[in-house]
């Protein structure tokens, strides 16, 4: 399979107070065209981050990114431009994600003019992201400014601005997270059916595994920086192999109060994390065993589709 | 409409942002319609019969006397107000100018640029004002170039810092990580995303320079710095003083251009602490 977007070995440090912090360590993903591919993890697992450097919006400080045989890791200038308009991203907050100041249409015009969209199919490319969009009809719309939009509506303008430059990677982090539950599905449904019309490859990052369940079909469970579990969707859920997966899926939300629901098979918080050597996830850990302490698990096969980094063996997993 | 609306009510709610836009505006007027305004010409030495027309009080045909020279202070004041207006507002204009932009750097680019422009504010900052300006008058040829220059050098760190801590917080926004995303160049971001939504700040900053640009001038012509062919409130206060306009109590002298001068710098002060409430709304409810 030729990925559209093939990653190999990120990482990312950040400095704070002198220390370094590994937000991202050696992620590898790859998503092919027409693909959907799910982060999942709890806050500061690095999910967010490792979107960032897909977009080059954060430089990795190792590893490396090919988009559609090209290696944009380094890009610069008039190439990163080219790659900006074939990646885009949908945000995850409406309410900050367009400019306060500008209207509809030059929030949309923007990117047509910065990636030298000829000014005379402006008018037509916008009209046909906003019916895409189902914000019709257009010119009702145009005119406004984000203010007097509802949360929906924004959400609606942010992904035609997404999609407006006609990219080929969208990456949506946690696109429907500040929304009213009543509005979640249509936009969901929306980025979907965008996506199946034009082919487009995605990456949503989410902390809701019942969202990544909806619109994924692979699954990547990150924890502390790492990746910790890696397959399609389905068999993810339905047979999660790591411990910290078990514990997200055990800890997904059950719309029946009389139907039992596993204990959550997970200690402690994420302060009780370990973080020098073997395994991270070994502190909060029930299975935690002596190997864990002194040999970080690498992430292997399982089957041909699962990958997974944990020491535990067989029936175990 | 809505914004004119909403300025009406702010003018309501803050009588003293009202009071301070009331002076500018009697005092713009003023600058504009010298010629018509003045019963004299400001330098003309003016004579009662044969004999020059010196000191005379306050009368009808002169409402706030003459001077020693024999010169309508009226018509001084009111020609004055063109200078203050001038050296004001071009002041004002440099250090908004140079203090928005340098802040705005700053703050957005971060890194080397901003360690220079923060350490060069700091100096600066640490700069003594009319003594600064003094030095650099006697070094050049003193007048109102000098004072405008000075001005804008001294008072664009205070600008600058504001900027750049707004531009800091502003950012971390995610519109502009989406300008970024959808190919906004650097300079784009900065002057077309995040200029607009510091300039009611910057211009905050340049009422209160009008303000430090007028008494800085005063100041200097005070002392013999200015310009003396500009007519001017300090130019005003220093002949006044020359000739012991005090000691002869000629308070109708000395006295005006003292207050039109307070009056100026008030209406700043004024104007800043209204727009204060409009900028930070959260500061005036604690």
């Amino acid at each position: 399979m030729t990925a559209l977007i093939d990653a190999t070995g990120l990482e990312k440090i950040f400095r704070s107070r002198g220390r370094d912090v590994a937000a991202v360590a050696d992620v590898s993903l790859s998503v092919g065209a027409g693909e959907a591919l799910g982060i999942v993890g709890e806050s500061g697992c690095g999910k967010t981050t490792t979107a960032r450097m897909l977009l080059r919006l954060e430089d990795p400080t190792a590893g490396r990114i090919i988009f559609d045989g090209t290696d944009i890791t380094t890009l610069r200038g008039a190439a990163l431009l080219k790659f900006r308009a074939q990646a885009q991203l949908v945000f995850q907050n409406p309410f900050d994600a367009l400019n306060p100041r500008f209207t509809i249409r030059r929030a949309l015009a923007e990117p047509l003019n910065n990636f030298g969209v000829p000014v005379s199919e402006h008018a037509e490319r916008i009209d046909a992201v906003l019916h895409r969009v189902r914000l019709t009809p257009p010119a009702a719309w145009l005119d406004r400014r984000p203010h007097e939009l509802s949360g929906g509506q924004l959400q609606r303008v942010v992904l035609a601005r997404a999609l407006i430059p006609g990219p080929k990677l969208i990456v949506a982090d946690e696109p429907v997270s500040m929304l009213d539950v009543s509005v979640r599905a249509g936009i969901l449904n929306l980025l979907r059916e965008a996506r199946d019309a034009l082919g487009l490859a995605a990456v949503y990052i989410s902390h809701d595994l019942a969202l990544i369940r909806y619109v994924c079909e692979r699954t990547m469970v990150m924890y502390l920086g790492r990746v910790v579990e890696e397959g399609p969707t389905k068999e993810l859920i339905a047979k999660p192999a790591h411990p910290y997966t078990r514990a997200l899926v055990a800890a997904v939300p059950v719309p029946h109060v009389t139907q039992d629901r596993a204990q959550l098979p997970i200690r402690g918080s994420l302060s009780d994390a370990a973080s020098v050597g073997g395994c991270a996830f070994r502190g909060r850990c029930p299975h935690a065993m002596k190997i864990c302490t002194d040999q970080a698990p690498p992430l292997r096969s399982i089957t041909p589709t699962r990958q997974v980094a944990c020491h535990l063996e067989g029936a175990m997993l | 409409m809505r914004s004119a609306s909403a300025i009406l009510r702010f003018f309501r709610s803050e009588p003293f942002a009202v009071i301070g836009g009331a002076i500018y505006g009697a005092i713009v007027l003023v600058a504009i319609f010298a010629d018509g305004l003045a019963p004299y010409p400001p330098k003309a030495i003016l004579r009662v019969g044969a004999r020059v027309a010196r000191y005379l009080p306050m009368s009808a045909d002169h409402w706030l006397g003459t001077t020693s020279s024999g010169r309508d202070v009226l018509s001084q004041l009111i020609w004055g107000t063109r200078a203050a207006l001038a050296v004001g507002l071009t002041a004002a204009v440099a250090v908004v100018a140079i203090g928005t932009v340098l802040g705005l750097l700053s703050g957005y680019l971060g890194g080397w640029v901003d360690k220079i422009i923060t350490w060069f504010a700091d100096i600066v900052l640490g700069l003594p004002f009319l003594p600064s300006m003094l030095v650099l008058a006697s070094l050049t040829r003193p007048g109102t170039l000098v004072v405008i220059l000075s001005v804008a050098g001294l008072l664009w760190p205070n600008t600058a810092r504001v900027i750049r801590a707004q531009v800091l917080s502003l950012r971390e926004r995610a519109w502009v990580e989406a300008a970024r995303v959808t190919g906004c160049s650097t300079g784009r971001i900065m002057f077309v995303h995040v200029l607009p939504q510091v300039l009611p700040l910057a211009a905050l900053y340049g009422s209160v320079a009008i303000g430090w640009a007028i008494l800085a001038e005063a100041s200097a012509s005070f002392l013999g710095f200015g310009d003396p062919d500009t007519m001017s409130w300090g130019v005003m206060l220093q002949e006044a003083y020359a000739n012991q306009a005090l000691s002869r109590g000629a308070w109708n002298w000395f006295a005006p251009p003292g207050a039109a001068l307070m009056a100026m710098v008030l209406a700043g002060f004024l104007i800043s602490r209204g727009s204060e409430k409009l900028l930070f709304p959260k500061l005036a409810e604690q």
